[in-house]
């Protein structure tokens, strides 16, 4: 099964292309070729189509015809369609409006020069940047509200969902995470360490390091991808389905509906994983510092006499301002979402990819202050 | 006869998303008590106009007014008033997915209302009623088809009994019992209640059955090229598109082809 093409100059003005077999989506294309290239090559200024031998037609190959009979017309040329069998004719004729197609165009869209384009993207930055600044404004607003009067603002049934779901949730991969990292921290170190016999200062590394940047650090990458990204879903979603806009008809603010309840959860649970992420951190540590021999009680003496209650405290601070980045910038991308299902998706990677730069930067700055306060 | 109330005044709106105009200067207003249709072929711009009447979006410029107060300029607590006297049902229906009916009805009425828990239920109740929803209460909204999920919606948006309702497309993906009987329903809060209706729709039979008046939008010129009753429309419109909308038909030449 497949379509046939062959020209034929008849004299220097007229051809006839003879297009036969069976013209399917599938058989179509090389004719399709070989036609415009003959079209091309030499454009005779009558053109005639013998469909004699045509054994079927189906869309795709009425587009051939249309297509060819377009490309005559816009140079003026003649064009004529011979020896098509009545059912196609018929086919053709519910294709061809009349009108003649034209070729389809692009949307129109003005070619802006370099600084224009400079202008626009600077304007949308801003743009974007003003409207995360109301989104934490009037977040904050909020939440002081919400502490304010709790018994109203917050809705408990929601946020107690939010924590079982996402807290409890966690816990499994947030332990197994930070068990591995102390685990293989506790390894790594302790090869070189061993050579010097210091083998028994690991304990002193794996503990201060798990509690002051590892633990929380962990925990909040780990919830950044499950929370932040599962937040920005969900309000995506009901941003497409237009509840978000039925909720403002109905005059609720959807910070106040959707977000707060979501933020505090997180804010309930994240220090309540970094405490099991810690402990987690520590038994990891532990097998490695087991293993060399050393009994466990060495383990936790080394451990109290390194860690000082403050870096304990540090990183646990820090678990708070992670927890309301990561449900906030959630919330917003949620929120920000555009119209369409692939517009959830990319809110989600959004929500994930700002939310692990957020993370990044506030754990960098808290180092400085740390520095500074000489904790 | 004394001059009926305006309840909702449109003065030269013009409406869109970012730089794009969809509509250009549009003026209208709705009276007190009547059922108003917008009509318009699909992507003309109907649910646009519906979402800037209702204060969703920044509209581009004019104003839009509802029960005498400018929505574009009205805040908090004067906005959440503005709201409170309106109901809305979406083209998409719009249920929250996390509650089931009962519980999305009823939360207008937890929200604004100081109504003890079982008077709330027996009124959420009595809406779903309303619209044939009775024993799926405790449904949630992804266990139900798309035209029972418009009902909700509908009873929804009036779980406040609001003094306008705004419609859009509420009889897609309805049967034509079930539209018709939406037909009565709206007549009937229309005529006893005096509620005022604004419908987005295509039923030309619904059309004729319940409209008071309509305005027709089109894509082409983004504005109203007719307004009025459906059946004047229908016998003397002017613009011919118009004319042959009402009477279904197709372009002449179109037709003579088949
Ligand atoms: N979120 C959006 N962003 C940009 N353009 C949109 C958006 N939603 C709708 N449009 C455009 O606005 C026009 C009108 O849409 P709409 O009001 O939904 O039409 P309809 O009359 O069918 O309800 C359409 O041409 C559509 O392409
Ligand atoms: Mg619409």
């Amino acid at each position: 099964m497949s379509a046939h093409f062959q020209r034929n100059d008849i004299d220097s003005n007229s051809s006839v292309f003879k297009i036969s077999g069976v013209l399917n989506s599938k058989s179509v294309g090389p004719v399709w070729r070989q036609a415009m290239l003959a079209l091309d090559d030499n454009p005779p200024k009558n053109l005639t189509i013998d469909t004699s031998e045509v054994e079927y037609c189906d869309g795709a190959g009425i587009g051939l015809f249309i297509e060819l009979n377009r490309r005559q017309n816009e140079k003026k040329f003649g064009f004529e369609i011979v020896g098509l069998k009545e059912e196609f004719q018929r086919l053709l004729n519910v294709f061809d409006t009349g009108k003649g197609i034209q070729k389809l165009k692009g949307p129109e869209k003005q070619e802006d020069g370099l600084f224009v384009n400079w202008g626009k993207s600077f304007c949308s930055l801003l743009k974007q940047l003003s409207e995360e600044i109301i989104f934490i404004g009037s977040l904050s607003c909020a939440m002081i509200q919400a502490i304010r009067s709790p018994k109203k603002k917050i809705r408990w049934k929601d946020m107690w969902g939010a924590v079982i779901e996402g807290g409890i949730g966690a816990l499994p991969i947030v332990v197994l995470i930070n068990f591995l990292v102390g685990l293989i921290m506790a390894f790594q170190a302790a090869i070189p360490m061993k050579q010097f016999g210091a083998d028994i200062f690991v304990a002193d590394l794996v503990s201060l390091s798990i509690l002051r940047e590892l633990g929380p650090l962990m925990t909040a990458i780990v919830l950044a991808g499950r929370t932040g990204s599962a937040f920005a879903a969900e309000l995506g979603t009901m941003k497409v389905n237009e509840e978000i806009d039925a909720l403002h008809t109905m005059g609720l603010n959807p910070i106040n509906f959707l977000v707060i309840n979501r933020v505090f959860a997180v804010i309930i649970f994240m220090p309540i994983l970094t405490l099991f992420a810690d402990l987690a951190g520590l038994m990891g540590g532990s097998v490695v510092f087991t293993s060399f021999g050393y009994p466990m009680i060495t383990y936790f003496n080394q451990i109290i006499n390194a860690v000082q209650l403050h870096d304990f405290l540090g990183g646990f601070v820090k678990s708070f301002a992670f927890a309301l980045i990561i449900a906030s910038v959630g919330c917003l991308k949620g929120l920000e979402t555009k119209t369409g299902a692939s517009a959830v998706g990319k809110s989600a990677t959004n929500a994930v990819v700002t939310g692990l730069i957020l993370i990044i930067l506030t754990d960098g700055i808290f180092s400085i202050i740390y520095y500074f306060l000489g904790i | 006869m004394t001059e009926k109330k305006k309840i909702i005044e449109a003065r030269n709106m013009s409406v869109g998303y970012g730089d794009t105009v969809i509509l250009k200067e549009v003026t209208f207003h709705v009276n007190e008590g009547e059922i108003f249709i917008i009509l318009g072929g699909s992507g003309c711009g109907k649910s646009t106009l519906l979402k800037n009447l209702i204060g969703l979006y920044d509209i581009i410029s004019g104003d839009a007014l509802i029960d005498g107060q400018n929505i574009g300029k009205a805040e908090g607590q004067e906005l959440v008033n503005i709201f409170n006297k309106i109901g809305v049902s979406y083209q998409s229906g719009a249920l929250f997915g996390s509650m089931t009916l009962l519980e999305n009805v009823m939360l207008p009425l937890e929200e604004f209302t100081d109504l003890p828990q079982d008077a709330r239920e027996m009124i959420a109740a009595m809406k779903l009623r309303l619209v044939n929803l009775e024993g799926f209460e405790h449904f949630m909204p992804s266990e139900i088809s798309g035209g029972m999920q418009k009902r909700a919606a509908i009873a929804r948006s009036m779980a406040l009994d609001p003094q306008i309702i705004f419609l859009d497309e509420p009889s897609a993906g309805l049967d034509p019992i079930t539209s018709a009987e939406l037909d009565q329903l709206i007549m009937r809060l229309a005529k006893n209640l005096g509620i005022t209706f604004v419908i987005v729709t295509h039923e030309l039979d619904s059309v004729f059955t319940i409209a008071d008046r309509c305005i027709f939008l089109d894509k082409v010129s983004k504005g109203i090229i007719a307004e009025g009753h459906p059946k004047e429309l229908k016998e003397h419109s002017k613009v011919d598109f118009v004319k042959r909308f009402f009477n279904r038909e197709v372009e002449t030449n179109q037709k003579e082809k088949i």
